[in-house]
C-alpha cells in the first residue's frame, strides 16, 4: 500500500528579551544555578506578574512576518500540572485567545520549488526550569534560572508531507526569527525546540490517521531522523495488523529511535483557565502598524529579489538568503565587486569551504565582505587571474595583508596581458621542450587539445601564475599548430 | 450535568488533594449543586455578550524590558528544605 505522511509542528522559540516575560530577572544563558530566579519566577506567595513589552512586540513582529491576523484582545491562561521544575504548579500560557492568529510560512524544497504552510496560531508562554538528575544523595537538583523565559510557540497546521518538508519548515521559521532578531535561534542552547506530530494514512484517504507526538527534537537533522524513524514504525505497525495509539514519544538521538513515554491517561488534562493575575492584553491598530514599520526585509522577499533582480539561480538565492548575516555579507561583497553572480560563486564556494573547514560562522570570517569584494573587483577587471585570486584569498584569510590590492602589489600578482611578453615566454617553452613538441605534432588531431595542457602549465609556471590563461592557451595553439 | 464519585476523586488527584471517603462524598453533593447553577446560567441568552476573562474593566499594563531583579538566591534558599551547589533539591523524579 502507498502511504502518505502527515506532519504538524509546534516550534518553541525563545525570545531574545533581556528580562523574563513576567519579571525583571535576567534571561542570560549560562549563569550560576538559581542566581536569575526572582520571587516571581519561583512562584512565591504574594507576587504579581507584569508582562514584558518586548515579548509582546516580538510576538507581533513574528505575526506580521507571516501575514497573520493579530487579534485585538488576547488572554493569558494557566496550564496546570505538577513537576518540580514548575514551582507554581502551572505554566502561564495562552490557549483560547492567543496573541497571533492564523498565518502562513513559505518553505523552499530541495528542487527549488516553494510550498505554503498554514500556521494555526502562535502564543506567548513562559519556560519552565531545569531538572538535573545527577546524584544529589538520591535527590534531583532544580535550577530555576530558565523559569519565566519568554517563549513563542508556533503551531502549524498538519500541512507537511515528509521529513524533508518538516526540516525545510524549521529552517524557514529559524530564518524568520533570526532575521527579525527576536531570537538568537541557537538550537544547541535550546533557543528553538520542536514537538513533532506525525501520522500516516493510505494515499488518497481524506481523514487523518492517529498521531504520535515526538518531543525532544532540537536540531534540523534530528527532526528529519526522528520523523523518518517514526513514519517507518507506524507503517510497519499498521501493516502488521496493529494500531497506532495517540501518545507522546521521546526522540533518542544516540539510538536514532523514538520511545514511548509512560504517561498516565489524565496527564494531559491541564485544566486551562484564564489567569486571574493577568488582565486581557489589548493591541490596537496603531500599535500593530507601528510594529510593522520596524520589520526588516524578510527571507522570502530577499530570496525573490536575489533571484529576479540579481539573476541568481533559485538554489543560490535560497542559500544566500538563509540567514541575515550571510545575506548581508553577500550583498556587501556584491556591492563592492559590482557583480552579483561572481559574488555568489565566491561566497558559496571558496568562502564557505574555508569557513566550514575551520568550523567558523559567517560572522567570524577572517576575510571581511569589503576585502572579498575588493578581491573580486580585481578579478573582474582582469588585474589578476583566477589562480592569483585564490592565492590572494588565502593570504587575506591568513591576515597577510589588509586588502587584495596590497597583496597583489606586494607579491607581483598582476596579470600579464602584454602579448609580446607572453609570446616570448611561449617561444621559450616550445624551445625548451622539443620532445613534447614532436609528440604533439605526431598526435591525432582530437588528442592535441588535451596535450596542449602541458604547454599551458609550463607557460603559466614561467609567468609565476600571472599570465592570462585564456591568452596563453590561444597563443600556444596558434604557435604549435603553425609547426604542424 | 451530574457529577459522580469518580469525577471528584479524579479532580482531587489532578490538584494533588488528599480526600477521605467522607470528604469525597460531601464534594459530590457540593459540586453537583454548583454545576446545577452553571446549567441554569447556560440557559440565559448571551447573544452579543463578549466572554469575560477578567472582572476588572481594564487591560494589561506592560513593563519595560529591563533587568531590575538582583540575585537573591541566598535569601530564597534559606527557607528551602534542601539545597546543594546552588540547586534546590527535591525527591528524585526519574528512576
Amino acid at each position: 500500500m502507498q502511504w502518505e505522511t502527515v506532519i504538524g509542528l509546534e516550534v518553541h522559540v525563545q525570545l531574545a528579551t533581556q528580562s523574563k516575560i513576567f519579571s525583571g530577572a535576567s534571561t542570560a544563558f549560562g549563569a550560576e544555578a538559581n542566581t536569575q530566579a526572582s520571587a516571581v519566577d519561583l512562584g512565591l506567595p504574594g507576587v504579581l506578574p507584569v508582562l514584558n513589552e518586548n515579548a509582546v512586540a516580538m510576538a507581533v513582529q513574528f505575526g506580521l512576518a507571516i501575514n497573520a491576523q493579530i487579534p485585538e484582545i488576547s488572554v493569558f491562561e494557566r496550564k496546570n500540572y505538577f513537576y518540580p521544575d514548575l514551582p507554581k504548579g502551572y505554566q502561564t500560557s495562552q490557549m483560547a485567545q492567543p496573541i497571533i492568529g492564523p498565518g502562513e510560512v513559505e518553505i523552499t524544497l530541495e528542487d527549488g520549488s516553494t510550498k505554503r504552510i498554514r500556521i494555526h496560531h502562535a502564543h506567548l508562554e513562559e519556560d519552565a526550569g531545569k531538572s538535573l538528575h545527577e546524584d544529589y544523595h538520591g535527590m534531583t537538583g532544580i535550577d530555576l534560572n530558565r523559569s519565566g523565559t519568554p517563549l513563542l510557540e508556533i503551531v502549524s497546521e498538519p500541512d507537511l508531507r515528509s521529513a524533508k518538508e518538516a526540516s525545510a519548515y524549521i529552517k524557514a521559521i529559524h530564518a524568520i526569527v533570526t532575521y527579525l532578531g527576536i531570537s538568537d535561534g541557537n538550537m544547541a542552547e535550546g533557543s528553538m525546540r520542536c514537538d513533532v506530530n506525525v501520522s500516516v494514512r493510505p494515499k488518497g484517504q481524506e481523514t487523518y490517521g492517529t498521531r504520535a507526538e515526538i518531543k525532544n527534537v532540537n536540531s534540523f537533522r534530528f527532526a528529519e531522523r526522528a520523523i523518518a524513524f517514526e513514519v517507518e514504525r507506524q507503517i510497519d505497525l499498521i501493516e502488521d495488523g496493529g494500531k497506532v495509539i495517540q501518545e507522546t514519544r521521546l526522540f533518542d538521538p544516540d539510538l536514532d529511535e523514538t520511545r514511548s513515554m509512560r504517561t498516565k491517561e489524565e496527564a494531559n488534562d491541564y485544566r486551562y483557565f484564564p489567569c486571574p493575575d493577568l488582565l486581557p492584553l489589548m493591541l490596537d491598530e496603531a500599535y500593530v502598524e507601528h510594529q510593522r514599520t520596524t520589520l526588516p526585509e524578510l527571507p522570502a522577499e530577499k530570496r525573490q529579489r536575489f533571484q529576479h533582480e540579481l539573476g541568481l539561480s533559485a538554489y543560490d538565492a535560497d542559500f544566500l538568503s538563509s540567514s541575515r548575516p550571510l545575506a548581508e555579507y553577500f550583498e556587501r561583497v556584491k556591492d563592492v565587486a559590482g557583480d552579483a553572480k561572481l559574488a555568489a560563486n565566491w561566497v558559496q564556494g571558496d568562502l564557505m569551504a574555508r569557513l566550514n573547514k575551520d568550523s567558523l560562522d559567517i560572522t567570524e570570517s577572517p576575510v571581511s565582505a569589503d576585502q572579498l569584494g575588493g578581491l573580486l573587483l580585481r578579478l573582474k577587471d582582469e588585474t589578476i587571474n583566477g589562480k592569483a585570486a585564490k592565492q590572494v584569498f588565502a593570504d587575506l584569510w591568513e591576515r597577510k595583508g589588509e586588502s587584495a590590492d596590497e597583496i597583489i602589489d606586494a607579491k607581483g600578482l598582476k596579470q600579464v596581458t602584454d602579448t609580446g611578453a607572453i609570446e616570448a615566454m611561449i617561444d621559450q617553452v616550445i624551445a625548451d621542450n622539443p620532445v613534447q613538441v614532436t609528440q604533439y605534432r605526431e598526435a591525432e588531431e582530437d588528442k592535441r587539445g588535451k596535450m596542449i595542457g602541458f604547454f599551458v602549465g609550463q607557460a603559466m609556471k614561467a609567468s609565476r601564475g600571472t599570465a592570462n590563461p585564456q591568452q596563453v592557451n590561444a597563443l600556444l595553439k596558434q604557435k604549435l599548430d603553425a609547426l604542424l | 450535568m451530574a457529577i459522580e464519585h469518580a469525577d471528584v476523586l479524579r479532580a482531587a488527584h489532578l490538584a494533588r488533594l488528599g480526600l477521605d471517603e467522607q470528604e469525597a462524598h460531601g464534594y459530590v453533593n457540593d459540586l453537583s449543586r454548583i454545576l446545577e447553577m452553571v446549567d441554569r446560567l447556560q440557559s440565559v441568552d448571551t447573544e452579543g455578550v463578549l466572554p469575560l476573562s477578567h472582572p476588572l474593566d481594564a487591560t494589561q499594563p506592560l513593563r519595560a524590558d529591563e533587568i531590575i531583579e538582583p540575585n537573591r538566591r541566598e535569601a530564597f534558599q534559606s527557607c528551602a528544605p534542601a539545597v546543594a551547589d546552588g540547586l534546590y533539591l527535591v525527591p528524585r523524579v526519574v528512576e
